[in-house]
């Protein structure tokens, strides 16, 4: 397929994403739990693609990605809270010390920036580290930054354990989709660049590509970094999203979830990564939420049914793709739309000869 | 003599919370010697089994109850090894890692579900939950007991891999997956024992852990979990002593940060400790020096 044919497709498919978007905004009650799944999707999906970068394309098992969306959550949060706001959020600390706000964006690209940075220093003695040595490393990383963040020393600018809350936030599903689009774009950029097949080199065989000339340890921090970056964004986005911060909620947990998206997804997919985000928020929010409530069929009810049930039932679910269909929705191959004239092929060969037989 | 007895709580505890760590690290650093797998979900077994404990002491007595929490423990670790892990030998370390963090997953959120996340009151044991007086400290007895049980445990388990035939098959394995199952060695069983092993020890902790912080919730299992690992990487993973010792250090250098009011950091210090061991001597203190098979 022609680059050109490819441009104009893409194209086709943005308007058509935009207008199912307007659609549904104006179509929909604004309390549809189609607005929650396609926002927080979004937002996962960001995070997931970003874990992506470093788990499935550079080959650095890495679980630090709660830790670094606190801080550009954080980050976002602290200079964008309006002034007048800062004496009711900051009550024990006296209105705060940091006196200044920010515009939205420029706080957007500094909670990615916040979070690099982190990611740069803590990358430099960690990603020494083999395999499962550098996934706890980076996992304690995550925990000693929310211990940081809740200490009450630093209360006057983190708040301590106290929210953070009244910061801007966004209310149309337009905001998440073009952050998280153009920052996968860029992700998706890196990826086919030269860097990215460097990344690849390097999770496919580490010496092999060292003989090659790569310098690992440039690239494995370059990789981890901006991962980081984009991470941070998505946890400016989430906390956005959620309209409080508090650092409690990103717990290893957090990253447990995002693993297994990447993992649902397919390690080294960047469409799996974005696909796996939507079904995976879809699928613990709206759809399986039947079986959280008690339900009666006349006077029977229904065995089992009841508050925590839908993440057993969920959770089973991951456990099977993790077991059966380790490679995930996509494997390592990425959606094109050359596959659509892949399945119109393949159905025309299957129905062609049939009427042939006939 | 006033430093002493201001500070021998916190010393106490420590030494009794460092028992209990040494005893889940235990399976951590079996297995991880073993497989070479970080079992994330060893800390949720040790969760269920205090909730175990919890719904079967409700109705019976507790000398039936007690060993009957240690044998489904028991098994709940051999199942989770047979359906989860055995599956994944032959897969890359990351699936089977990814399995691991999948089971733990599945196990927080079935024991959600089974106790709607309120938090249940661990119950009293006797023996182990009344309070004695120690120099001016009260405690509970469970702090004394604990490192008592510990030490007697780990020697019994270290008599058992260095005299027996399948303490041997365990070294073996550990040294050379390959070699070892060409030698005849069943390795499917060597692993199972591996992890029934941890999980009989993870029970026992939990029974005093809990007996000791006298609640349990669906999460209670994490923190400890990590912690033990931490300490498993400590002293050296796959060295049952160092574990030990690892263990210990950690339990009694919390419970001191604690006692100086930096509670935050009691768990931040573990892992700024775990990153410290990895980053100047990833061996730990016992650990053997052995080459990366690449």
């Amino acid at each position: 397929m022609s680059t050109k044919k490819k441009l104009i497709y893409t194209i086709a498919a943005l308007a058509a994403l935009f207008i199912i978007l307007t659609l549904c905004e104006q179509l929909l009650p604004a309390s549809s739990m189609l607005f929650i799944v396609l926002k927080k999707g979004a937002i996962y999906a960001l995070v997931a693609v970003s874990m992506n970068l470093v788990n499935g394309f550079t080959g650095l098992f890495s679980l630090g990605q709660a830790g670094f969306m606190l801080i550009g959550a954080y980050t976002y949060a602290i200079f964008t809270i309006p002034l007048k706001e800062h004496a009711a959020v900051y009550q024990y600390f006296d209105g705060g010390i940091i006196q200044f706000t920010v515009p939205i964006l420029v706080a957007l690209v500094m909670a990615g920036l916040a979070a690099a940075i982190f990611a740069f220093l803590i990358g430099l003695p960690v990603l020494r580290l083999k395999s499962d040595y550098l996934a706890i490393a980076t996992l304690g990383f995550a925990e000693i930054i929310r211990a940081f963040f809740q200490w009450d020393a630093f209360g006057p600018v983190t708040n301590a354990s106290n929210l953070l809350r009244k910061f801007p936030t966004f209310d149309t599903v337009y905001f998440p989709f073009i952050v998280s689009g153009i920052c996968i774009a860029v992700i998706v950029l890196l990826i086919n660049s030269s860097y990215g097949r460097a990344f690849k080199a390097i999770r496919d065989d580490e010496i092999a590509a060292e003989a090659m000339g790569i310098n690992l340890a440039k690239h494995k921090q370059m990789s981890f970094t901006i991962s980081s970056f984009f991470a941070g964004i998505g946890g400016a986005l989430l906390a956005m999203y959620q309209t409080t911060v508090q650092a409690g909620a990103f717990k290893s947990s957090m990253t447990y979830e995002l693993l297994l998206i990447v993992v649902i997804g397919g390690l080294g997919s960047v469409s799996g990564s974005v696909l796996a985000s939507f079904l995976f928020i879809a699928a613990s929010e709206w759809w399986l939420r039947f079986l959280d409530t008690d339900t009666y069929i006349g006077a029977f009810k229904v065995p089992l049914l009841g508050s925590g049930f839908r993440m057993v039932v969920f959770s089973v679910i991951i456990m099977i793709v993790v077991l059966f269909y380790r490679q995930g929705i996509m494997g390592d191959k990425e959606f094109s739309f050359g596959a659509f004239g892949d399945i119109r092929r393949f159905f025309r060969k299957r129905f062609g000869r049939k009427e042939v037989t006939k | 003599m006033e430093f002493i007895t201001s500070n021998l709580p916190y010393l106490l505890a420590g030494i009794s919370v460092g028992g209990q760590y040494a005893l889940i690290a235990i399976g951590y650093t079996m297995v991880y010697g073993i497989l070479r797998l970080i079992n994330f979900a060893h800390g949720d077994i040790f969760m269920v089994a205090g909730f175990l404990m919890v719904y079967l002491s409700a109705t019976l007595p507790i000398y039936v109850s007690l060993p009957l929490v240690i044998l489904i423990t028991v098994l709940l670790g051999f199942v989770v090894e047979r359906v989860a892990y055995k599956p994944l030998r032959t897969a890359p370390r990351m699936s089977i890692m990814i399995s691991a963090i999948g089971v733990s997953y599945l196990l927080q959120n079935c024991a959600f579900y089974f106790t709607s996340g309120l938090a249940k009151q661990y119950p009293v044991i006797p023996g182990i939950s009344s309070s004695v007086a120690i120099a001016g400290a009260t405690t509970k007895l469970v702090t004394l007991v604990t490192p008592v049980l510990t030490i007697v445990l780990v020697v019994v388990l270290v008599l058992l891999i260095k005299y027996t035939k399948i303490g041997m098959a365990m070294r073996a394995v550990s040294r050379d997956f390959e070699t070892s199952q060409l030698m005849g060695i069943k390795i499917n069983s060597v692993i199972s024992t591996t992890f029934i092993i941890g999980s009989l020890l993870a029970a026992v902790a939990s029974i005093l852990y809990f007996s000791n912080y006298s609640t349990v919730t669906p999460t209670s299992g994490a923190m400890p979990g990590l912690k033990a690992f931490v300490a498993a990487v400590f002293g050296g993973i796959g060295s049952i002593p160092g574990a030990v010792v690892g263990a210990f250090i950690i339990g009694i250098c919390e419970n001191i940060i604690k006692g100086l009011g930096l509670t935050t950091f009691s768990d931040a210090f573990t892992f700024a400790l775990l990153i410290i061991i990895l980053v100047a001597k990833p061996t730990g203190l016992f650990g053997e020096k052995f080459t990366d098979k690449v």
